[in-house]
């Protein structure tokens, strides 16, 4: 039983009954309805209950501006918190819950605790729940559990959302009369036009008009007009799609909702996606939003915004009422009194707050027989869940006070309107200063500060004819600056017979016979129960400034961010403290419009999307080897290989034994490679790093370390010179990206004059490292071009080669200290060298290790991994690395002029030493602080950390890599270690070379 | 001053809220301060409260050119940890926490100081290295801290995903229960209305357009109301802070970025804890009123201009989806800008400088809001004694010069 719904009108598909539930109950409505036109067509008046006071509310809006209407969507992973019900298209099966009240928004336990309400008015959180200090968690737990409105799901999204990257010369924001005047009139120049706008049917107050635009009915031309946009190539059309963000340089975030009008989850396909435009021009065609005017009790249910009821009526054949009393300083509304005597229902009165109201819309009204009260106001409301009548006041002229006697009007709908507030919201995201206009009674868009221009009632143009005006010349001026056209408005603004309107009256506050802290509540923002009380209150206090009000009351700190109450409460403000708007002035709107989806802001780049991982050509290899992985950066690397039921200890031990007695075979792939070429390409590389590359041959490799300009060490590598002006950087596996950005930064702002150029060949090339005491053996077998002897072919030089019938470099360099050749070929027959290595390596039982066993070997050997025995904060004078800086280099090198600075150069700093602890099988915990004296009470002087700590297998006892203060002077010292768990662990300072420390075996 | 109290409020609303004092006043400036303080944030603010009550100077003016706390204390993400790596950062960071612990019965205003814990979140062994580093260099420092295990983490955090499967799957997190969020705008107020009760003049819509100088020393600042006069004057200017600098011709080390955060709709509770991961790259906890408040890096590009890309809020909002796919279907309900000023080791100024009578505090990067009251403390005490309280010694504008940088990028909460 749609008791609300009319018989005939509206935009709705009478043929096509959906049933829904709301809070569990089964109710019908049509095709077409939102959530919010099927609850009034049902007659459901109480859809909320208000944050604060638990008070009953009803549907009080249309659109974006609904302040109370907050409801949850379906239930488990598909559910959708706070979604507005003006603005949710009613399908098949919809099943929505209100957000507040306990038990329920028709009984609930707050609203009947009303009277502790005094208590609570701005601020008043700050001014208690201080002590007991220890009871604040226990009080916040239960200002916790109130506050807030939906549910957020409890499991992952099953949708997907996508993004589309948009190019236009015209972006028009908005489809009323406006943007479509200026979409038409920007494509007939052949500019790419992109019109957006967040209804599902596009025409904004036109579909909910009864005039007539030409010789036709609004709707009529509305088709006709779209009809034109549609056909053509150059225009697309974007509708239920929300511009939600203006952003630098003409980058506008518009969100189209693709299928929430079919259901919670799309079937296929994603269920938003959003656009990311970059528009050379942007026409703003927002509209603006009624602003409801603020009267004692004017929260009960049956209070709505004039042309909402008129929207209600006309564009769903929904009368939310029986008896209307219309409340207005204006003349608009009267043709909300019109369309409810059209409808057939009663018009009580039209209260005017104007003393003299005479325009021709007002007489048209009376001709109807509908009774005008002027110079009066609603002042308050009879009722708790509906409104049962209004009562009424004559007043003051200017209508801030009250004159007379109170009438009583029996009626159950109040709709009122105190003018209108463009929507300023984007043109606010880009910096603009909105300006307040004294005519339209309500902020413009200020001077523009990106390529845009608003039009329309979003710049305070009300008439529709005015509105097709400006919409058109904003659209050829949009293309004339995007390169289309000649500027001139070809289009012919149809005649729309609209009534001259008469001055409107600014009236912020309705009066009361009580003051505004004794009267009754008088709602400026619904969603967080601001009262003008409060907002006089704040003001009161020493809380003057519009932002400061804001925050001390919340006002417009709701999902509706203040699109109802924000200019009534700044003009409360303004009142309070006795200034005029302009001084008051606003809040800065921020993105979003209206709420944007998580998801659709993310979306593809979640999941196995976020970070994409980076395998290396052997991958599939390894992982039929059963490896473990590590992730270093966003590469997968094999970790270790366990053979059957191995513990890491068990196979880390078994690999480190095999390199150093036979042979292991590493996948270095994912060391960073950078191809560097130039003229300059050695000076480039001399003053990036510590040493210098000026005289470094052609076949020859050099390890270098490169420092930030604070003298630090940031990464490490070998580069090889591969011919004249031809370089090869190899970097550490998680700096590539950071070395390639460094190095971009130097030449391109500080040495544009170097000619050198940079490629990342990282993943071009697989890298395997045959490491060992029978490393020579294994490559002799499968690579016969090469001399492979310990004269010909040395420690640190690369060759060109064959290994496997495949074209290769070949560089002898260590990162295990045992004779070691990595084999470098195109990625594409990685796969098929990795194998051919392997299957050489064969007679020597070769074994695959991973990063833990190339960590344990480095370590035995003292090598530094940068960013692990590195902080950023060590120099190489403190790695003990003195003989990687080249004292003699012509020019600086970065971070030279730091190293000389008193700190860097001062004694004592934390070095780089090795730690033997006194129980050789305990391991030290990476990351354990390192003090003098373990019985120190806390704070303890802490002498440094241990960067690195292993089981070494092949020395049969612990090693670790620690940095401590002094350290290369305290060798033979015993140092403690307390850990969380309680014990201490002692350890003796050593050499931070624990194996080979001639480093012999790199060399045979 | 008006006491805030439970009684109270009832009494007040017996009067209907008619008779409440002022928070504070609006007074007109004197002709010559002993301290100006530029800058009505809450570091400002607070510096002036501590110069006060700490040191009985309260012949002082806090200079804001908007509104009080109107900078990056209305717009940070208010969480609040003392779990800094090295010494200097994390003795100063942990007096600023225990000054948090006491500040709304000090100030008499609740500031909502919530220790709910703080998760500092480890995705890769490395991380883990780090955060086992850093929780053992806490806890030989005497702040509380732990290392967690995955499971332990899910049972704080049900919504995060702490499946093997995740991208970057979580092997652990440091731990710090006594770190939490506060109300940011209280703040703010609580310091300003206590301030103002020991007689700070707290001047807004002033802006500090000069630094008047005789004789090489400070003896005011040239407004848009007019010059007034200060014998020493503290730049507490976040974000605007080489801006200040450059009026007496000093560089600073310092570079100004955007830094965005962004709210949902309110929520029921959900997010009990607040969250940080640098390698997944985002931030968020939950707050009061029910919105998630979420942030992360700084964009790439220096700037004023307080907004910033919007591609950092899609990597951002990512980063959040990735680390809690069910808030997926949770929508944005604001996001903002503030302009941080970052020193290359991620730590902030409080120093004396050239120029006599001149001070600045600032630097603090994306870190500033946790250290407020400890800010004030110390710079208070910098300012009183012309010499620097000896918590703020390493934080000395010489270090840049001198090398003794203190390398907090780790402990940061966002990535390099």
């Amino acid at each position: 039983m749609q008791r609300n719904r009319l018989a005939t009108g509206g935009r709705i598909d009478r043929q096509q009954s959906v049933s829904f539930t709301f809070n569990g109950k089964t109710y019908q409505g049509f095709k077409g309805d939102t959530l919010a036109s099927a609850l009034l067509a049902n007659g459901v008046d109480v859809v909320a209950r208000s944050f604060k006071y638990g008070r009953p509310r009803g549907i009080v809006g249309h659109g974006a501006e609904e302040p109370n209407a907050i409801f949850q969507l379906g239930k488990g992973a598909e559910t959708v918190p706070n979604l507005r019900a003006t603005q949710v298209e009613l399908y098949e099966g919809l099943d929505a819950y209100s957000t507040s009240g306990w038990p329920s928004v028709d009984f609930d336990v707050m609203g009947s605790l009303g009277a502790l309400g005094r208590l609570m008015p701005p601020g008043f959180y700050y001014k208690t729940f201080m002590r007991p200090k220890k009871l604040w968690m226990t009080y916040e737990h239960f200002i916790r559990k109130a506050a807030g409105l939906g549910k957020a799901p409890l499991e992952a999204d099953p949708d997907t959302y996508d993004k589309l990257n948009q190019h236009c010369d015209v972006l028009v924001v908005g489809a009323g009369p406006a943007g479509i005047a200026a979409a038409r009139e920007a494509a007939s120049t052949g500019a790419r036009v992109i019109i957006a706008d967040e209804q599902n049917e596009m025409g904004g107050s036109l579909l909910a008009s009864t005039h007539s635009i030409g010789d036709q009915l609004a709707a009529t031309w509305l088709v006709e007009q779209l009809a034109e946009l549609s056909a053509l190539d150059n225009v697309l059309l974007l509708p239920r799609s929300t511009v939600f963000g203006y952003y630098d340089h003409n980058f506008l975030a518009v969100l189209e909702r693709r299928t929430d009008h079919l259901g919670l989850t799309a079937d296929k396909g994603s269920r938003q996606r959003m656009h990311r435009v970059r528009a050379k021009q942007v026409v703003l065609a927002t509209g603006a939003i009624e602003r409801p005017l603020v009267f004692a009790n004017n929260d009960v249910p049956g209070v709505m915004l004039a042309s909402s009821v008129s929207t209600y009526v006309n564009r769903y054949g929904v009368a939310p009422g029986t008896a209307l009393v219309v409340f207005t300083t204006n003349d608009k509304a009267y043709q909300t009194a019109i369309d409810w005597h059209q409808s057939g229902r009663i018009v009580k009165a039209v209260v005017d707050s104007r003393p003299a109201p005479c325009g021709a819309i007002v007489k048209a009204v009376q001709a109807l027989g509908i009774a005008v009260i002027t110079g009066s106001g609603v002042i308050d409301v009879v009722g708790k869940k509906r409104v049962q009548a209004a009562k009424i006041a004559a007043l003051s002229d200017d209508g801030q006070e009250i004159r007379g006697e109170i009438q009583t009007l029996e009626c159950d709908l109040i709709a009122s309107s105190g003018g209108w507030s463009p929507a300023i919201h984007l043109s606010s995201h880009t910096g603009a200063k909105p300006r307040w206009n004294d005519s339209v009674v309500g902020f413009v868009p200020g001077e523009s500060m990106q390529q845009e221009r608003s039009a329309g009632a979003g710049k305070g143009t009300f008439s529709t004819a005015a509105c097709l005006y400006e919409g058109a010349s904003a659209g050829v001026e949009a293309a004339k600056l995007a390169g289309f056209g000649d500027g001139l408005v070809s289009f012919v603004t149809p005649s729309t017979q609209e009534l001259p309107e008469e001055a409107q009256q600014a009236l912020f506050l309705v009066p009361h016979t009580k003051t505004s802290s004794r009267a009754p509540a008088q709602f400026v923002d619904y969603q967080l129960d601001v009262t003008a009380a409060g907002i006089e209150l704040a003001a009161r206090e020493g809380y003057e400034s519009v932002e400061h009000v804001k925050r001390y009351t919340a006002m417009g700190f709701g999902t509706d961010q203040g699109k109802l109450g924000n200019i009534n409460g700044m003009a409360i403000l303004s009142k309070a403290l006795g200034q005029s708007m302009p001084e008051t002035g606003t809040t800065i709107f921020r993105p979003s419009y209206t709420p944007s989806t998580f998801g659709a802001i993310a979306g593809r780049d979640v999941r196995a999307l976020f970070d994409p991982e980076r395998y290396t050509a052997t991958h599939r290899w390894h992982e039929s080897k059963g490896a473990a992985w590590e992730d270093v950066g966003q590469w997968k690397r094999p970790w270790y290989f366990p053979r059957g039921s191995e513990s890491i200890h068990d196979a880390v031990n078994r690999e480190c034994l095999a390199v150093r007695n036979s042979v292991g075979i590493l996948d270095a792939s994912t060391l960073g490679k950078i191809d560097i070429q130039g003229p300059d390409a050695a000076e480039f590389i001399t003053r990036i790093y510590t040493n210098s590359y000026l005289k470094l041959a052609a076949g020859k490799c050099r390890y270098g370390v490169m420092l930030k300009e604070d003298g630090m060490i940031f990464d490490d590598g070998v580069t090889a010179c591969l011919g004249e002006n031809h370089y090869l950087m190899f970097t550490t596996t998680g700096g590539a990206a950071g070395v390639l950005a460094w190095l971009e930064l130097w030449v391109q702002t500080e040495w544009p004059e170097l000619q050198v150029y940079f490629t990342s060949v990282t993943d071009h090339w697989t890298t395997a490292t045959v490491t060992g005491p029978n490393a020579r053996k294994v490559i002799a077998k499968v690579c016969e071009d090469v001399d492979l002897s310990a004269e010909a072919f040395k420690f640190m030089d690369w060759r060109d080669g064959t290994v496997a019938g495949v074209k290769a470099r070949i560089f002898r360099i260590s990162f295990t200290g045992e004779l070691s050749y990595e084999v470098n070929v195109p990625a594409h027959y990685g796969r098929h060298i990795w194998e051919a290595l392997v299957s050489a390596g064969e007679e020597f039982d070769i074994t695959p290790y991973g990063t833990e066993t190339m960590h344990v070997l480095r370590a035995e050997k003292g090598f530094i991994i940068a960013g692990q025995d590195t902080d950023g904060s060590v120099t190489p004078a403190d790695m003990n690395m003195n003989w990687v800086v080249g004292k003699t280099k012509t020019f600086s090198f970065l971070g030279k002029r730091s190293l000389a600075r008193s700190d860097s150069a001062r004694e004592n700093r934390k070095q780089l030493v090795g730690l033997k602890t006194l129980e050789p099988s305990t391991v030290l915990p990476e990351g354990a602080q390192i003090v003098n004296d373990p019985n120190e009470p806390i704070p303890m002087a802490m002498q440094g950390h241990v960067t690195s700590s292993y089981f070494s297998a092949n020395l049969n006892h612990s090693i670790a890599m620690a940095v401590v203060k002094g350290g290369l002077t305290r060798m033979g010292e015993v140092v403690y270690c307390p850990l969380a768990d309680g014990r201490t662990v002692a350890a003796e300072i050593v050499s931070s070379v624990f194996y080979d420390p001639k480093g012999e075996r790199q060399n045979v | 001053m008006d006491k805030y109290s439970l009684f109270n409020l009832f009494n007040h609303a017996r009067n209907y809220h008619e008779n409440w004092q002022r928070a504070w006043r609006n007074p007109t400036p004197k002709k010559v301060y002993d301290v100006v303080i530029v800058g009505g944030g809450a570091h400002g603010l607070a510096t002036a409260y501590y110069l006060a009550k700490v040191h009985g100077i309260t012949n002082v003016a806090v200079v804001e050119k908007g509104y009080l706390g109107g900078g990056n204390t209305a717009r940070n993400t208010t969480i609040i940890r003392s779990n800094y790596l090295w010494d200097e950062a994390a003795q100063l960071y942990e007096f600023a926490l225990k000054l948090w612990e006491d500040m709304s019965q000090d100030l008499n205003f609740n500031v909502m100081f919530s220790q709910r814990g703080v998760l500092n979140l480890g995705h890769s062994l490395q991380d883990m290295r780090d955060i086992e580093r850093r929780v053992n260099a806490n806890r030989l420092n005497g702040i509380d801290g732990e290392v967690l295990q995955t499971n332990e983490i899910q049972d704080l955090v049900p919504l995060l995903n702490c499946s093997p499967d995740a991208r970057y799957p979580v092997l652990g997190a440091s731990w710090q229960p006594r770190g939490g969020t506060a109300r940011h705008d209280a703040v703010a107020w609580g310091y300003a209305r206590a301030a103002d009760a020991m007689g700070v003049d707290l001047l807004q819509q002033t802006e500090v357009t000069g630094i008047r100088r005789s004789n090489g020393e400070v003896v005011g600042v040239e407004t848009n109301n007019g010059f007034i006069g200060a014998r020493k004057v503290a730049c507490v200017t976040a974000g605007n802070s080489g801006v200040m600098a450059a009026m007496v011709g000093l560089r600073l080390p310092i570079e100004s970025r955007p830094l965005q955060a962004l709210v949902s709709e309110p929520l029921k509770p959900c997010l009990d804890t607040v969250v940080m991961s640098n390698a997944v790259h985002g931030y968020i906890s939950q707050s009061d009123k029910g919105d998630l408040v979420v942030g992360a890096g700084v964009d790439a590009y220096n700037g004023y201009g307080q907004r910033g890309s919007f591609n950092v809020i899609e990597h951002t909002v990512q980063a959040i989806c990735e680390l809690f796919p069910a808030f997926s279907r949770v929508r944005m309900n604001r996001q903002w800008g503030g302009i941080v000023d970052t020193c290359p080791d991620a730590c902030p100024i409080v120093s004396k400088t050239s120029v006599k009578g001149l001070y600045f505090n600032c630097g603090w990067g994306t870190g500033g809001f946790k250290s407020t009251p400890g800010s004030g403390y110390v710079f208070a005490h910098t300012v009183a004694n012309d010499n620097p309280h000896p918590m703020a010694a390493p934080f000395n504008i010489d270090r840049f010069s001198s090398g003794a940088l203190i390398d907090e990028h780790g402990a940061a909460g966002v990535a390099h």
